[in-house]
């Protein structure tokens, strides 16, 4: 790490760090205390009496059958890697098609880059909208067309794939802006040598500037597990609220509901610490790979 | 160079206006959704064409709101403006300030400072909901525009973005200002300020995204309808029984809550490629 500090000064360095301090302490360290220590307690909702519990509020969670954690957490996993499926399958596509030497490249990468702007909360609205069984064109195509009864307000399927392709496209520019600008960083020159060895498009695709993309890919691996584990809140509580029944229920909108809606102080808490763990181990993974590409 | 030949150049631009056509088709549906009256909607299957009720249905969200909500979309864009300038802004300023402090200064407690700033990454508002609620609540902040703006202008990856940066700037500058006799503080407002204008502004497109798109932190600390944002708005248009809903008014109301954000990358689409590829890592 480069040394910078070059300036003398006693008490200005504190005034300066002063107020990210305060924020930090007030509402990131002092309520994730709060979290872990709640996760331990039973408590009133409505400000009663607390009881120290123990870990009976984490036991519950994994054994009470009435918790259904183990579904959520299972529910949730599917979906992270769903979305993380579609959304960069289809992103690596397009990037690739949009990186050929081809016309009109800077408005295509217009087109596929705005979205980006979209809350996941309008993504899933304008999907929603679509996939209305009262009013949207395409469930009325898949109706009356195709004669399938959709309805994903009943049926699980359907408003999982409702959900799955609402996050997907909300991601697609996310991912298209980071493989796009791996893509410029492939040097001209490698792919040029391996046609001149008469490698064929596919197997330069795939030995060449696959190989050479594994950095990002792996970034955005990361990051898109992490968007669909803890940033589709707004798409399930805007589509399904995690139904029908519970069965949509991702961790991050049962954490929620137990909390807001049910007042299960202790159960809310212990989901949180569960996530705050998740959420340090996806950190960790992904500094660890950011490290690594420093020494590269 | 590579050659292409006309069918696969051809194949290659079919495959764009498909990527193009999945992402303008559902907004396009908004659209023609928002030019139509609640009836027309409800008949099924909904017209596709644009509507002669455009202006009228733009009016009543702008000034009016729906049947259910009769909060005016103005107020909601206010609100949601107010805070994506707040956070954007808020968290820009108090990032230049201790990324300053951290690399400019030796102090004690500097290390300190910077992993208890790198530790926040571990935290998002998703695993703490209940007790940030608390925190907020008990220092009287529900429904305050404080309220939706603070908690959420700690930003490691500002401060990370700056120090990377201010680490870049030349020791000579440093000393040549001390030895004009300035002080930290115009060091600070004359030279490193303007200096870092370009992450600056990068930040400040990526930021005023994420603060325009916040759902579940306004969703959890107002209740008033005059503190609603735009997504929460649109989310009270739309609990109800489904023929209450005026799909119209929702759908120019999520339309109106998309356009400031895409405006704000496409006018600034440059330092928002830059900003992303360079915060996020």
């Amino acid at each position: 790490m480069a040394k910078q500090y070059e300036i003398k000064a006693k008490w200005l360095p504190y005034f300066l760090v002063l107020p990210q301090m305060i924020i930090v302490f007030i509402f990131f360290f002092w309520p994730s205390a709060q979290a872990i220590l709640q996760s331990f307690y039973l408590q009133d909702p409505f400000g009663g009496k607390t009881i120290f519990v123990g870990l009976s509020n984490y036991i519950a969670l994994f054994t009470n059958p009435d918790s259904d954690y183990l579904y959520s957490f299972t529910i949730s996993i599917v979906f992270a890697l769903s979305i993380t499926f579609l959304s960069m399958t289809v992103s690596l596509f397009l990037a690739v098609q949009a990186h050929k030497k081809i016309k009109f490249t800077t408005f295509y990468k217009t087109m596929l880059t705005w979205p980006y702007a979209v809350a996941t909360l309008v993504a899933g609205v304008i999907w929603l909208f679509m996939f209305n069984p009262n009013v949207g064109v395409i469930a009325w195509i898949l109706k009356h067309r195709f004669g399938i009864p959709w309805d994903y307000l009943l049926n699980f399927q359907h408003a999982f794939i409702l959900l799955t392709l609402a996050a997907s496209w909300k991601q697609l520019a996310y991912n298209f802006v980071f493989f796009m600008a791996g893509l410029q960083s492939v040097p001209e020159t490698l792919v040029e040598a391996a046609i001149i060895d008469g490698a064929s498009s596919i197997r330069r695709f795939w030995q060449i500037i696959f190989g050479l993309l594994a950095p990002t890919t792996f970034y955005l691996l990361v990051m898109n597990l992490v968007f669909g584990f803890f940033e589709t809140f707004p798409i399930v509580h805007g589509i399904t609220a995690g139904g029908p029944g519970k069965s949509t229920s991702i961790l991050v909108y049962k954490v929620w509901r137990d909390g807001v809606v049910n007042l299960d102080l202790g159960g809310s808490s212990a989901q949180s610490v569960i996530l705050m763990i998740l959420v340090i181990g996806l950190t960790v993974l992904q500094f660890r790979f950011i490290e690594r590409r420093i020494t590269y | 160079m590579r050659e292409f030949s006309k069918i696969r150049r051809f194949i290659t631009h079919f495959y764009l206006w498909i990527g193009i056509a999945i992402i303008v088709f559902p907004i396009y549906f908004i659209f023609s959704a928002s030019s139509h009256t609640s009836a027309e909607i409800l008949s099924a299957p909904m017209p596709l064409n644009i509507g002669p009720h455009l202006l009228t249905n733009y009016k009543r969200a702008l000034f009016e709101g729906t049947k259910n909500l009769g909060t005016p979309v103005f107020i909601m864009i206010k609100n949601s403006f107010i805070m994506a300038m707040g956070i954007s802004i808020g968290k820009i300023v108090i990032s230049l300030l201790a990324a300053f402090a951290i690399v400019f200064f030796d102090f004690p407690l500097r290390k300190f400072c910077f992993w208890s700033i790198f530790v926040t990454l571990m935290l998002p508002v998703e695993v703490r909901i209940m007790p940030t609620y608390k925190v907020i609540s008990d220092l009287g902040m529900l429904n305050t525009y404080s309220g939706l703006i603070m908690p959420m202008i700690v930003s490691a990856t500002a401060v990370f973005l700056f120090r990377q940066f201010f680490l870049t700037v030349p020791r000579e500058i440093v000393e040549a200002s001390q030895i004009d006799g300035s002080s930290p503080m115009q060091f600070f407002g004359r030279i490193l300020v303007p200096m870092s204008r370009t992450p600056i502004a990068a930040l400040f497109v990526i930021q005023f995204i994420y603060g325009w798109n916040q759902y579940l932190w306004p969703l959890l600390i107002t209740t008033k309808q005059e503190y609603f944002t735009l997504l929460i708005g649109i989310n009270r248009m739309m609990t109800g029984a489904d023929v209450h809903i005026e799909w119209q008014i929702v759908m120019a109301t999520t339309l109106l809550a998309l356009i400031p954000p895409v405006i704000v990358v496409v006018l600034m689409q440059k330092q928002f490629i830059a900003g992303m590829t360079e915060t996020e890592k």
